[in-house]
């Protein structure tokens, strides 16, 4: 009898937690909105390939050993204009330490990009998102938003919203390969 | 609590009304009332037997239906309220922050509290997904409960019962019978497709068992209906997105990996109310436009396998179709319908080149808003160079010009204009209807000739592999409900005692005038003594009663 009541209890008690797990699991998606896998950080930054200005092809693999500073940005968007000037000092301190910027704009045309950048001295490859197929990739909503990509290919942070110069040379500091 | 034993020896578990072996009654109140209680046969709900660990005691409190039963009333008021001000997915908000402020200013402090406890996203709030969950574990266990000991009393029947068990049946009858009766009576009643056993001296006829199980496989339907509901939660198994694709964009479809949607042509066409249409004149007349189409015609891309994000100059041509409304682009398991359109985006504008006094123009230049280029050079040799496009101006911030949006709305040129007659190059700033002079007076200016536009589609991505289950889910409840509405349990017991006297009791679980008429039948053919329907009795001697207190 008593191994009977064990059995019950157990059975009891499986059945519980299974359903009390569905609940969590389903609460848990219905947060995430149901999209297709936020990325998270200490998830494998997804592999893309985009064209800069000058025509040359950046795929993010091949930055692998390399810290990458992928920050996803538009010309009518205030803080990433604010943002600029502060990366590209960063920008000069750390890109002989092995950390990279890729500025991924979001389908604007190259005019508007190249004037953008010229204006405003940018040094750093600036790529263009002409399908919105990365932003789609990444689940970019609002702009900006910055990945810290690390030598490993890991995303090690994201940030969305405005960045401080001292937030900028930190999180460079953090992705620089040892 | 402990076993219970019956007279006739067997031993039952705690909770037990009718002895499972015999079907005498076991408790006080039931042996004084005139007629059985047998809803579950009178068995325990297994819950009820042990009420021990804190597991037990949870399980008990799920299996109870008046819990359940709570828990839909708690469910239907919450969706009730949740109709009373709009879900958030209707209100002109888009960010979380103003959907809060939306709610707050229109509604007041009624609103700040709707969307305090999740009713403006009611079927997202946690509260709401822990109830219908709650829901679903009360259907599981109740039925469990119900269920295993059911099946197991109506598995073992003894087909001579205590006939203190026969006479408290609704159905009752005794009397003489003669030694072939019982023999009669299995005859007549296999002819009825009953299913027959005897023991000894008595007999139980039964039909229908299965229609007792109508519940619990409506309950099963009922489970795989809010298991298909929750994977609709879950990547991948559910997209309803919305795009809006502008004539000649291509973009990646959202939520749909690998797949990129060009925008050949939106067109909006209306009745003419001429020709073939002459019949929709009347109506034409007196609404002014009928919409006949709205249609996209658009291309589908697939991105090659191995192919990365981003690297769209390879993509391959899947199929070109004309999305209408009602006519979706099917693929892949992915649906993609014609919802809304925007008319008349501007797309390209063309300006002259002339001289301020003699209005003498140079030349033409059309600039593409989409993908504008730096330096138009003009036959006259003159030339206009673009220092600045700014698609949607929105002002001036410490003199840059600004844009709100990259969509051109209201676009701004900072132009440099150089004509053979000022080589130096005149700077302007020229909006629609508007143009500055930054660094002075200015020979020549654009004038704007005219404006190419474009059309907005607005498509919706969609794709639901739940519905297979949510299907059957439905087909299974209904089922159930069909095997519990349809069909009925009948038995019938008879038996006769040594003295010849015959012993007849009836039971169904629902619709007792059909067994009534299977009763007769056996009874006219085999001489089976009359029966009583004893509840008509008790019902017949209470209205009898009440009218003589009200006559007196």
């Amino acid at each position: 009898m008593t191994v009977k009541k064990k059995k019950r209890s157990y059975v009891r008690a499986a059945i519980l937690l299974v359903m009390a797990g569905a609940i969590v699991f389903t609460i848990y998606n219905s947060f995430a909105g149901g999209k297709s896998e936020l990325l998270q950080v200490g998830d494998e930054a997804p592999d893309f390939a985009l064209v800069d200005l000058e025509g040359k092809k950046h795929q993010l693999s091949d930055y692998q050993g390399q810290g990458v500073f992928v920050n996803f940005w538009g010309t009518w968007c205030k803080p990433c204009e604010k943002e600029f000037p502060l990366m590209e000092n960063q920008y000069q301190v750390y890109k002989d330490q092995g950390v990279q910027i890729l500025a991924v704009n979001i389908a604007q045309s190259d005019y508007e990009v190249r004037q953008y950048a010229e204006q405003r001295d940018l040094t750093f490859p600036i790529v263009i998102d002409k399908t919105k197929s990365v932003m789609e990739a990444y689940n970019i909503r609002p702009l900006p938003t910055t990945l810290l990509v690390n030598p490993e290919g890991k995303i090690t942070k994201i940030i969305t919203g405005e960045m401080s110069e001292e937030d900028i040379a930190s999180y460079m500091e953090e992705i620089k390969p040892e | 609590m402990e076993n219970v034993q019956c007279q006739c020896g067997h031993t039952n578990p705690p909770g037990t009304k009718l002895c499972e072996s015999c079907g005498r009654s076991l408790t006080e109140k039931d042996q004084n009332s005139k007629l059985v209680d047998m809803r579950y046969e009178g068995t325990a709900r297994r819950s009820q037997t042990y009420n021990k660990s804190i597991i037990d005691k949870i399980w008990n409190f799920f299996s109870s239906v008046k819990v359940g039963v709570s828990i839909i009333v708690i469910l239907l008021v919450a969706a009730a309220i949740g109709t009373i001000l709009p879900q958030q997915a209707f209100v002109p908000a888009s960010t979380e922050a103003t959907i809060k402020a939306y709610y707050a200013d229109t509604y007041g402090s009624v609103g700040r509290v709707y969307h305090a406890l999740g009713f403006h996203d009611l079927y997202s709030s946690y509260w709401f997904i822990t109830l219908v969950g709650m829901l679903a574990i009360s259907l599981v266990i109740a039925s469990l409960d119900r269920f295993v000991p059911l099946y197991k009393s109506l598995k073992n029947q003894r087909v001579l019962r205590h006939p203190s068990f026969m006479d408290k049946q609704r159905i009752y009858g005794s009397g003489a019978g003669s030694e072939d009766t019982l023999e009669k009576a299995e005859t007549k009643l296999k002819e009825l497709k009953y299913k027959v056993r005897t023991d000894k001296s008595g007999l139980l006829a039964e039909k229908g068992r299965f229609s007792r199980w109508g519940p619990y496989v409506n309950h099963i339907g009922l489970i795989i209906f809010l298991f298909g509901v929750m994977l609709r939660m879950m990547p991948g198994f559910y997209v309803d997105e919305s795009l809006w694709l502008r004539e000649g964009e291509t973009r990646a479809i959202p939520e749909v990996p690998g797949y990129y949607l060009e925008n050949k042509n939106f067109k909006l066409e209306t009745y003419t109310g001429e020709g073939e249409d002459a019949k929709f004149g009347e109506a034409i007349d007196r609404v002014g436009t009928v919409v006949k189409n709205y249609q996209t015609d658009i291309v589908l891309y697939q991105e090659p396998e191995a192919s990365l994000p981003g690297a769209t100059d390879n993509l391959e041509v899947v199929q070109e179709y004309p999305i209408r409304v009602n006519q979706p682009l099917k693929f892949d398991g992915y649906a993609v319908y014609q919802m809304d359109y925007k008319l008349n985006e501007l797309k390209a504008m063309t300006f002259a080149l002339t001289n301020k006094e003699t209005e003498e123009s140079l030349g033409e230049l059309t600039i593409d808003l989409i993908n504008p280029d730096e330096l138009y050079e003009l036959e006259t040799g003159s030339t206009v160079e673009l220092l600045g496009y700014y698609p949607d101006f929105s002002g001036f911030e410490d003199g840059e010009p600004q844009t709100a949006t990259p969509l051109p709305n209201n676009p701004g040129f900072l132009v440099e204009l150089t004509t053979p007659e000022t080589p130096e190059g005149e700077t302007s700033f020229i909006t629609i209807q508007n143009t500055v002079e930054p660094l002075g007076e200015n020979q020549y200016k654009l004038t704007f000739q005219n404006a190419d536009t474009r059309n907005v589609s607005g498509l919706t991505v969609r794709k639901d592999s739940t519905l297979p289950i949510l299907g059957l889910g439905g087909l299974i409840f209904m089922i159930g409900v069909a095997q519990g509405m349809y069909f009925n349990h009948r038995r019938f017991w008879i038996q006769q005692k040594a003295d010849g006297t015959l012993l007849l009791a009836g039971h169904t679980n629902k619709n007792w005038f059909g067994l009534k008429k299977d009763l007769d039948r056996v009874v006219e053919s085999a001489k089976l003594p009359a029966y009583t329907d004893q509840q008509d009795e008790i019902d017949k001697k209470e209205k009898a009663e009440k009218e003589g207190e009200s006559s007196s």
